[in-house]
């Protein structure tokens, strides 16, 4: 990770001089992958005298401690134990400091963490964990976001309203309802969405150990400084005596945002306790039971349009599920109330959104941060108004499709960059939007005739995901990022964004080297640590590449100036010029992210520029559903987007993918079964991830719309926005080959025979039914 | 028990219980930590390797099995100099992105082009349907299995032990 090197084997051409952003470099982390030799956290080597660590559950959903006590009968030689009487501090630091490190009396969710064990032998430690008795006071627990609305039963915390927030535009003191009520055309629909799991391939973990310099935690972490701000309020450190390390990381998608935090910090107790390091590594049954997850979503829709298609006014209330604890969950309720008009124009509009606790484990960050549930709403509601107005779905989302000029639900005026319309209209000529309907229809026709029982359906989605932290944001958490000289003319980057498999490391790498007219194997990438990279704000919200990647290019730009002019002064090559000036010391740049000044933000009325920019979509996607069995398959999928610039097409494709795949997943096979508050598929078995044969062939079209602020001559954040778009083309798919209209995810065989079967009823007449 | 057997085409031996999974004895005796572990049931194909060829999963294989037998790693694809076409195409044309499953993807594609060195993109995918990538969406994963096909057939550099 540490140096940047040329593939022995040179995969692709690559001339050593000549700008890099826009082609596809090679991986600069990949060697190490392709051969095994990356260190992932649970292939450090072990230190000396290292435990393995393990953590005790909550068996019920909720209750009150009445003992935790440790089984007599048991031989607890070389044991540590840590419960909630050791800490000093029990409190996780995230948005509201509600979440304890561990139970001390109360239990609010299955799962949650009372006791944690370490012990050298894995198999003792085992015996262990069951060794340890906790008596527990089963109370009533509250699975249903409505029921914990309505109830005034405090399930957890002092409110079980979460967060709350209104959105209103161009009501000028009307009523919302009134203005519906004088539209031509009202339509009203109910929209759902149920968790989804991130499925990270490689499972959460740290090693952590205590020494002279104070604490230190290294694992599998997407945002390094978040861990280290849990461990400033829990062990009451200075900042200096913190040492959080990122190790190469298998995949994250918002699953380590926060949550390594809670392991971070149980390894951390319990190496404080031992005396020694100690390892602790989920295994997939404890990673997809006590891990975040996709908050569940339920929207209610009532817009309001004239005639000829037009949207005029919407009425939207988006209620999500928290979970026991806030995590992250405002933020992710904003991402969502931001997205739920869609793209598309609203004269009037007014939009509530509500996040509820309940007494399942904590939703948290997953990409979309809760987008994908209110644009699954609200994509599936403008389907609806299609079929209401006997017009073709794409055509009306085109005609009121947010352009350049228009305003946004926020009353954000869209100033540039807005790609919308290009992607939507490439996705059609792509699949040939009009032509494939008609002949995938026919096709249907002739099926049926001959007896057979699959039909096909295409279907597609429009949307757009805000790039960067939401309003003021990117002002209050000033991102910073370093970059050094370093001798023969090389930059070394420093910055707390990290690469989780997304490609930071090199499209970093990519930026640095055009910026400073070097190559990209003359840049180095620093080891994210918070010892000796600067706070680049977190690893999340579509920001890396277009926020942290724009420092990265004024910082290698500002360095690239001094080794110029000093080229300039006395001559001599780039590396000879940086070779003088490091003589006289070191020459390192810490910038700090300037955000637009045009970006205005009122987070009180949630008015005004939500985001500096979006990216934007059009997916289409085909599927074949067998009428007997009802499954659904999808043979073809297109997805245009608008990514302002593509630093490295091929890496920003694999994004693009990657996340369809997760939509797509989530659409269709992706259900956590639930019984008591309980997981009961929390395996690979049964909760089932897309395979090679599930995935389309993705037809991938990259729309370059620039974003004059972003890196590289317009980037934008797409990491996100692939997540939206999946599974709203997926349901509208569906419905054109069958009719059956699903509001509710997944789209499993189960919910659309039912569907069906629902609507079979429906067109027998009344006097005919079987009653 | 004594358990000797091929290891990227070197002799090796371990005092182990029969029972301990392959997994364990590659990653913790062996210290060989390229193999990776997904899920310990044998769904995931995070840690495939090749046992005489053929793909197996390393967590569902017990020591005593393997004999006498040939094992094949992702430390056994390429050499010190070399990677071989199948890993460079992998870093080169978007096939890994996070890397926890491609060592395995990369073994269950060396089976397969041993096999079928002009692969079709459903034999891909058939072929590498028993590994879970969650980052790509696998496009990535078939087009550079076939570029490295393609630079096997055509005399690319490198090439498995």
């Amino acid at each position: 990770m540490a140096t940047a090197f040329e593939l022995p084997s040179e995969p692709r051409a690559e001339g050593p001089a000549g700008p890099s952003v826009g082609r596809s470099v090679p991986r600069s982390d990949g060697e190490g992958k392709v051969r095994g030799t990356a260190l992932y956290v649970d292939d450090l080597p072990p230190m000396p005298g290292e435990l393995h660590g393990a953590t005790v559950r909550s068996a019920v959903a909720r209750g009150r401690i009445r003992s935790v006590t440790l089984d007599p009968t048991f031989d607890w030689t070389g044991v540590t134990v840590v419960t909630a009487k050791d800490l000093a501090v029990n409190l996780v630091a995230l948005i509201v400091d509600d979440q304890p490190i561990l139970a001390d009396t109360a239990i609010n969710h299955m799962y949650e963490p009372i006791a944690l064990v370490a012990c050298a032998d894995p198999r003792k430690l085992a015996r262990a964990v069951d060794a340890v008795k906790v008596d527990v006071e089963p109370l009533p627990a509250v699975f249903d976001p409505e029921v914990a609305e309505r109830d005034q039963t405090l399930i957890a915390g002092t409110s079980n309203v979460q967060k709350r927030y209104v959105i209103d535009k161009g009501l000028d003191g009307q009523e919302i309802d009134d203005l519906l009520a004088s539209c031509a055309v009202v339509v009203t629909g109910r929209y759902s969405t149920h968790h989804q799991e991130q499925l990270y391939i490689e499972t959460q973990g740290i090693v952590a150990w205590w020494d002279d310099a104070g604490v230190h935690a290294t694992g599998s972490i997407q945002c390094p400084y978040y861990v280290h701000k849990a461990f400033v309020k829990a062990f009451e450190l200075p900042a200096e005596r913190i040492h959080i390390t990122q190790a190469v990381t298998g995949g994250g998608f918002g699953g380590k945002e926060e949550y390594p935090s809670i392991i971070a910090l149980h390894a951390s107790l319990l190496a404080k306790k031992a005396g020694v390091p100690v390892r602790m590594i989920y295994g997939r049954k404890e990673d997809i039971e006590a891990t975040t997850k996709r908050h569940p979503c339920i929207c209610e829709i009532t817009s309001g349009c004239d005639a000829d298609g037009n949207l005029l006014a919407l009425k939207m209330r988006v209620l999500m599920d928290g979970g026991a604890y806030v995590t992250l969950t405002p933020v992710v309720l904003s991402r969502g109330i931001l997205h739920a008009a869609g793209a598309y124009s609203w004269k009037h509009a007014h939009i509530e959104a509500v996040a509820v606790a309940t007494n399942t484990p904590p939703n948290g960050a997953f990409r979309g941060f809760g987008a994908p549930q209110t644009i699954w709403a609200i994509e599936r509601h403008m389907d609806r108004v299609a079929e209401r107005l006997a017009r073709d779905p794409l055509e009306l989302k085109r005609q009121n499709l947010l352009r350049e000029g228009m305003s946004t639900a926020t009353g954000q005026v869209l100033r540039t960059s807005v790609g919308g319309l290009e992607c939507l209209d490439k996705a059609r000529a792509a699949c040939d939007w009009d032509n494939r309907r008609k002949a995938i229809e026919a096709a249907n026709r002739e099926r049926l005739a001959k007896g057979e029982r699959k039909v096909r359906g295409l279907g597609a989605s429009v949307f757009m995901h805000g790039a960067g932290f939401t309003g003021s944001g990117e002002r209050y958490l000033k991102g910073k990022v370093a970059v050094d000289l370093e001798r023969g003319g090389r930059l070394n980057i420093r910055t707390g964004s990290t690469d989780i498999g997304q490609g930071t490391e090199t499209v970093f790498r990519q930026i640095a080297a055009d910026a400073a007219g070097i190559t990209v194997a003359d840049v180095d990438f620093a080891q994210p640590s918070t010892t000796t990279v600067p706070d680049s704000g977190p690893t999340v919200a579509s920001r890396t590449v277009m926020v942290v990647g724009s420092i990265v290019e004024r910082s290698a730009r500002q360095i690239a100036a001094q080794v110029k002019a000093e080229m300039d002064a006395h001559g001599g090559s780039f590396a000879e010029a940086s070779d003088r000036l490091l003589a006289k010391g070191p020459v390192t740049t810490l910038l700090t992210y300037e955000p637009p000044d045009w970006v205005k933000w009122d987070d009180v009325t949630y008015k005004g520029d939500a985001y500096p920019c979006f990216g934007w979509a059009c997916d289409v996607a085909e599927i074949e559903i067998d009428l007997d069995t009802f499954e659904v398959t999808v043979p073809e999928f297109w997805t245009v987007v608008d990514v302002g610039k593509a630093i490295n097409p091929i890496m920003c494709k694999g994004q693009l993918e990657g996340g369809a795949l997760q939509a797509i997943g989530w659409a269709l096979w992706e259900d956590l079964v639930w019984k008591d508050g309980a997981i009961i598929n929390p395996r690979m078995t049964n909760y089932i991830v897309p395979t090679a044969l599930d995935a389309p062939p993705f037809h991938t079209i990259l729309v370059e719309c620039p974003f004059s602020y972003g890196p590289g001559g317009g980037a934008k954040g797409i990491g996100e926005l692939p997540m939206d778009g999946g599974a709203p083309a997926i349901a509208a798919a569906v419905e054109h080959a069958t009719g059956i209209i699903a509001n509710a995810l997944p789209l499993s065989p189960e919910r659309l025979f039912d569907l069906a079967q629902a609507r079979v009823a429906e067109s027998i007449p009344y006097s005919q039914r079987n009653r | 028990m004594n358990v000797t057997f091929q290891l990227n085409g070197s002799e090796r031996s371990v005092d182990v219980a029969p029972l301990r999974r392959l997994l364990d004895v590659l990653r913790t005796d062996l210290a060989l930590t390229g193999t990776k572990e997904g899920c310990g049931e044998g769904e995931c194909g995070t840690c495939t390797v090749l046992l005489d060829g053929v793909p197996v999963n390393a967590c569902m294989v017990a020591i005593g099995q393997v004999e006498g037998r040939r094992v094949t790693t992702v430390e056994g694809l390429g050499d010190a100099r070399h990677l071989d076409p199948l890993q460079a195409a992998f870093v080169s044309d978007g096939g890994a992105q996070c890397g926890i499953c491609t060592p395995g993807m990369l073994l269950s594609a060396e089976a397969l082009l041993r096999r079928r060195p002009d692969p079709s993109d459903d034999e891909i995918r058939e072929a590498l349907a028993g590994n879970i990538c969650r980052c790509t969406g696998y496009q990535r994963i078939v087009e550079s299995v076939k570029v490295a096909a393609e630079r096997r057939r055509t005399g690319g550099a490198g090439g498995a032990p």
